[in-house]
């Protein structure tokens, strides 16, 4: 018992030590408190008065991924103003994303939207859905199988349209040698992004694969590159996180190279801000949320069909540093 | 001092312990000595094959890529040779640095008041760690399984109910921010060459831990507790104050990553650091820890760091094809090691 008590005793002295020290050193700059109140796009209300439908989002996100969180919000808020009831799930297995679409077709809801990271094991359980009735909007991956496996629309980026943009940017930009850094081994959407830009760059264009749950391993290894070949002028990310980790690389290893992203974050609006990036391709995931619930709002309420059985496309956007001032505000809301 | 240490009667012949042995026998049974030939056997492999791998920028790199790695494999592989193992520590490090930032913005803290609070945080995760394994008595691998569970979901959870997104806000703005950069994540030139200061700290805790095991009683109770927990028990080592403290210096090495990786990015995203405790254990274990506990040394878990390094940026400096990255580094790892292994053998039998 006497170990028990002075241990609450030293938890006691620690709290106060914690508080008292928190208290003692504000900060006056930055901070929560300097977070300015963001206007929200939706006021909370809804703005029919359609019956509350159940719609489920399920994707082959990971756990804390950015870009899917920025998707979430934009599904979350058309939800509201839609009233519709939203449930989202996620899980990077693709048999366990199955799982989830069975879940939600055992719950009956009354749309389904899915992404198709890996379209051969979600095939059976989209059809099962489409058999049970549900209308399914496909979102992000997908596009080439979406029709095919019966759902209505398609709502993304063609992942090699918007690599090939990419390519014509760099070329307009006059580099001769990039590197495309891939953070997942095995997605297929990243090969098809850094094939698209190869495709139409009229340089060279090297892969580089890195561990993208290890940040300090990405900068080592994006150093090491640019270290071996000076010849490197431009570096693309593959995702807005990534591209910080180059450009500190690209200070270390004494490089040239412009550093470009897919993908935007706060740090990447500023990054082109302060021109330390060249430019971002974004495909707007906010959108591509937003889009999927009002979609299938619409046909649930009025038999609408968005994009007459062609997916529709939310990027590429190209971004430069013109741009990203108007969009810092919305990167810091998490909305873009 | 207790009396667990008494003299002990005089032996009627000579004690092998007690025999002199020459210098080159004290180097060829060191633990370190296997992986310290695989080093220099992957550094020459990499010397030939990649041209830009000699460069002394590249040697900069290499040694940022190790001292990453090698500070979270020192405290690792003192808990290994206790006996322990600990899944949580890759994760850890994030839980540390998300606490730091989180506490700093929420509060509109000076920065370092976030590293200080996170620097409890994160000691008492690593105390709960010990604390729970020596009350159940429950395997290490259960108990921070279970720790690496809460924590992967507690870093998400509380990120997005506190910042609403899944990474944390900028905190490069606030007070305390550049000095607590300089400790952390800043780069010292020399002659021409930056080297990021987490080399400095990798050196430091090395050092310290070598100081521990080898020249401490506590040093003494780790092996001993690896070894065979109930023997130590009987003879007076303090087993549960050992795990514990064992925990505790993975916990801070854990806080010293942890805001590295805040100061270095700014920006720390919730998702990070699963998988990473395995590469910890791998670099230990390439170091000359045995996983069954009670043989091992820090510098060896500096060696694995670095030999991990070498291969892991050697691969990217030798322009080799990219898709087969993982394979070119399982194999690396796997002749360094199993040279690691034959040399040992070799001096064991020697000795």
């Amino acid at each position: 018992m006497a170990r028990v008590r002075t241990g609450v005793r030293a938890m006691g002295a620690v709290l106060a030590v914690v508080l008292g020290a928190s208290l003692a050193g504000c900060s006056s700059t930055g901070g929560k408190r300097a977070e300015e109140r963001a206007a929200e796009a939706a006021e909370g209300r809804a703005a029919v008065n359609t019956p509350r439908w159940t719609f489920a989002m399920v994707t082959h996100s990971g756990d804390g991924d950015t870009f899917w969180d920025i998707v979430q919000k934009g599904a979350e808020q058309a939800a509201v103003k839609d009233n519709i009831n939203f449930l989202y799930s996620h899980n990077d297995e693709a048999n366990q994303q199955a799982q989830l679409v069975q879940t939600a077709i055992d719950k009956k809801v009354d749309g389904l939207i899915v992404s198709l990271a890996k379209p051969a094991a979600m095939k059976a359980v989209v059809a099962k859905a489409v058999k049970a009735g549900i209308p399914v909007v496909t979102v992000n991956s997908g596009s080439a199988e979406s029709k095919e496996f019966g759902a209505l629309t398609h709502i993304g980026q063609d992942e090699s349209i918007a690599g090939e943009a990419v390519g014509d940017e760099l070329n307009e930009r006059g580099r001769k040698k990039a590197l495309c850094v891939l953070h997942e081994q095995g997605n297929v959407g990243h090969e098809q992004r850094c094939a698209g830009a190869k495709k139409t760059f009229d340089g060279t264009m090297q892969n580089l694969y890195v561990d993208g749950t290890n940040m300090p391993d990405v900068t080592a290894s994006i150093e090491a590159k640019l270290q071996s070949d000076k010849s490197i002028d431009a570096v693309v990310t593959l995702g807005a996180p990534f591209a910080d980790a180059a450009v500190q690389a690209k200070r270390t290893a004494g490089s040239n190279a412009e550093i470009n992203t897919f993908d935007l974050n706060a740090k990447v609006a500023t990054g082109l801000q302060a021109d330390q990036l060249g430019f971002a391709v974004d495909q707007q995931p906010y959108l591509q949320g937003y889009e999927a619930v009002d979609l299938l709002w619409l046909y649930r309420s009025n038999l609408n069909v968005l994009g007459g059985g062609r997916p529709v496309l939310t990027g590429p956007q190209i971004i430069t540093a013109d741009d990203a001032e108007a969009l810092a505000d919305y990167t810091k809301r998490g909305t873009r | 001092m207790s009396g667990s240490t008494a003299a002990p009667e005089k032996p009627t012949r000579v004690d092998e312990r007690l025999v002199r042995t020459s210098a080159l026998r004290k180097l060829l049974g060191r633990p370190e000595l296997g992986s310290v030939v695989g080093a220099a056997a992957v550094f020459l492999f990499f010397a030939i094959v990649a041209d830009s791998f000699l460069q002394a920028s590249s040697f900069g790199t290499v040694l940022y890529a190790a001292s990453v790695l090698g500070i979270m494999a020192a405290p690792v592989a003192l808990l290994m040779i206790g006996g322990e193992f600990d899944l949580s520590a890759g994760v850890m490090v994030t839980s540390s640095a998300l606490i730091s930032s989180m506490f700093s913005y929420q509060m509109t803290a000076n920065v370092w008041v976030g590293v200080f609070v996170s620097l409890l945080a994160t000691l008492a995760i690593g105390a709960f760690n010990g604390f729970m394994l020596t009350r159940t008595r429950l395997p290490s691998f259960i108990i921070t399984l279970g720790t690496f569970l809460m924590l992967t979901g507690l870093n998400l959870g509380f990120t997005k109910l506190i910042s609403g997104t899944v990474s944390t806000k900028a905190i490069g703005d606030m007070e305390g921010f550049e000095s607590a950069r300089t400790l952390f994540a800043s780069t010292l030139t020399l002659g021409g060459v930056e080297f990021k200061v987490t080399i400095l700290w990798w050196a430091a805790l090395v050092a310290i831990a070598t100081w521990i095991l080898l020249r401490t009683r506590f040093g003494n109770w780790i092996f001993a507790v690896g070894g065979e927990a109930d023997a130590a028990r009987a003879v007076g080592v303090p087993v549960i104050r050992t795990k514990i403290g064992l925990y505790l210096g993975v916990a801070f090495a854990a806080w010293v990553s942890g805001q590295h990786l805040l100061f270095s990015y700014d920006v720390v995203q919730s998702g990070e650091g699963v998988g990473n405790e395995l590469t910890y254990i791998i670099a230990a274990v390439i170091g000359g820890c045995l996983i069954t506990g009670g043989y091992g040394s820090a510098i060896g878990s500096a060696v694995g760091a670095f030999i991990f390094g070498m291969t892991s940026k050697g691969i990217v400096y030798a322009e080799w094809n990219p898709d087969w990255f993982k394979f070119f580094l399982g194999a690396m790892l796997l002749l360094a090691t199993l040279l690691n292994a034959w040399v040992r053998k070799r001096a064991e039998a020697t000795s």
